[in-house]
């Protein structure tokens, strides 16, 4: 079986302060890139999977981001599955 | 009494918390080991400031998962104290033993500073000795200390006065100049429903003695020390998991 390579998005809630996108923002309209509405600052993590199949790789992972890679109070997250290294 | 104070990779005031317990407390004081899933027998065990785990992923997100916590939920639901400071607040949200989160300071730069906080409760085991409103004088040392809580908890929090200690000004009031990192409603500790768990920002251990910035946070030391003398403190040994054969 292939591996599988499992994308995780984690970005701050909606309603939840983002400081350091607020500052991203600042330094964006200051190089002139007034168009900027909002920035929301978040994490992004790879893994690769092995001995596990698509569907259940999806539940794992998202299990994952419950318990350790994200925070529900303060995160939301979003999970993609690709093809990994063989 | 008997404290325990548990070393994380990464932990600072392990040492000022034993030290603070044993030397100016007089009680007997314990390091407890990350990797240890047994907390001795102790009554009120520490969750210390400092970078466990180098505040990887989120502060306290690594730590959470350590062998000692394990003892350390057994202990709190057992109706055993746990104080979180710093750090060791910012672990027990991301355990789920607190309620919130703590964020980045909304000033985006870390504080350094003393500040006034306010007993907002004495109903606790960790302010029992305290009035409320006392104003107490703490350092405060941190990046992420911004309390953050979904409109639903914070009201439950309030209603259930779960909010132990908030940032005020010299003259007790609740502004936001007061507020040193943003934290909703100026909140500087919360307890939880049991109020056997209370996570503080500002660092009671670190004012102790007049001659190295105060000894208000005694006040809170000496608080769970009364608590522990009341309740048996020694007597009831604390539960303890097994682990292996």
């Amino acid at each position: 079986m292939g591996g599988i390579l499992a994308r995780v998005y984690v970005t701050p809630k909606r309603g939840i302060l983002d400081p350091q996108g607020k500052a991203v923002q600042h330094s964006l309209h200051v190089l002139g890139f007034g168009e900027v509405a909002d920035v929301r600052v978040g994490k992004y993590i790879e893994m690769q999977l092995r001995d596990v199949a698509g569907d259940a790789a999806m539940a794992r992972v998202r299990q994952m981001c419950e318990r350790l890679l994200a925070n529900g109070v303060i995160e939301d997250f979003r999970v993609e599955l690709g093809e990994g290294r063989s | 009494m008997r404290w325990g104070v548990i070393v994380f990779p990464g932990s600072l005031d392990d040492r000022d918390a034993l030290r603070a317990t044993e030397r100016v407390l007089g009680d007997e004081a314990v390091p407890l080991w990350h990797k240890d899933r047994d907390l001795h027998g102790v009554d009120c065990v520490v969750l210390p400031g400092g970078f466990s785990y180098g505040d990887y992923l989120r502060c306290g997100a690594m730590a959470k998962v350590s062998p000692i916590m394990e003892g350390v939920r057994a202990h709190a639901d057992a109706g055993g104290l746990v104080l979180g400071i710093c750090n060791g607040f910012q672990i027990l949200c991301e355990a789920g033993l607190l309620p919130g989160a703590l964020v980045r300071n909304r000033s985006l730069s870390f504080v350094c500073d003393i500040v006034t906080v306010r007993v907002e409760t004495s109903d606790t085991p960790f302010t029992m000795g305290c009035r409320a409103g006392e104003l107490l004088n703490l350092p405060i040392k941190h990046g992420e200390g911004c309390y953050v809580a979904d409109e639903k908890t914070l009201a439950e929090i309030e209603s259930e006065r779960r909010i132990v200690f908030r940032y005020t000004d010299r003259g007790g009031r609740v502004v936001p100049e007061a507020n040193p990192n943003g934290a909703l409603a100026n909140v500087a500790g919360v307890c939880n429903a049991g109020r056997n768990v209370l996570g503080l920002m500002p660092h009671p251990e670190h004012a102790v003695e007049r001659l190295t910035g105060g000894e208000d946070g005694l006040r809170i030391l000496r608080s769970v020390q009364l608590w522990c003398g009341q309740h048996g403190a020694g007597e009831r040994s604390a539960p303890t998991v097994v682990s292996g054969p």
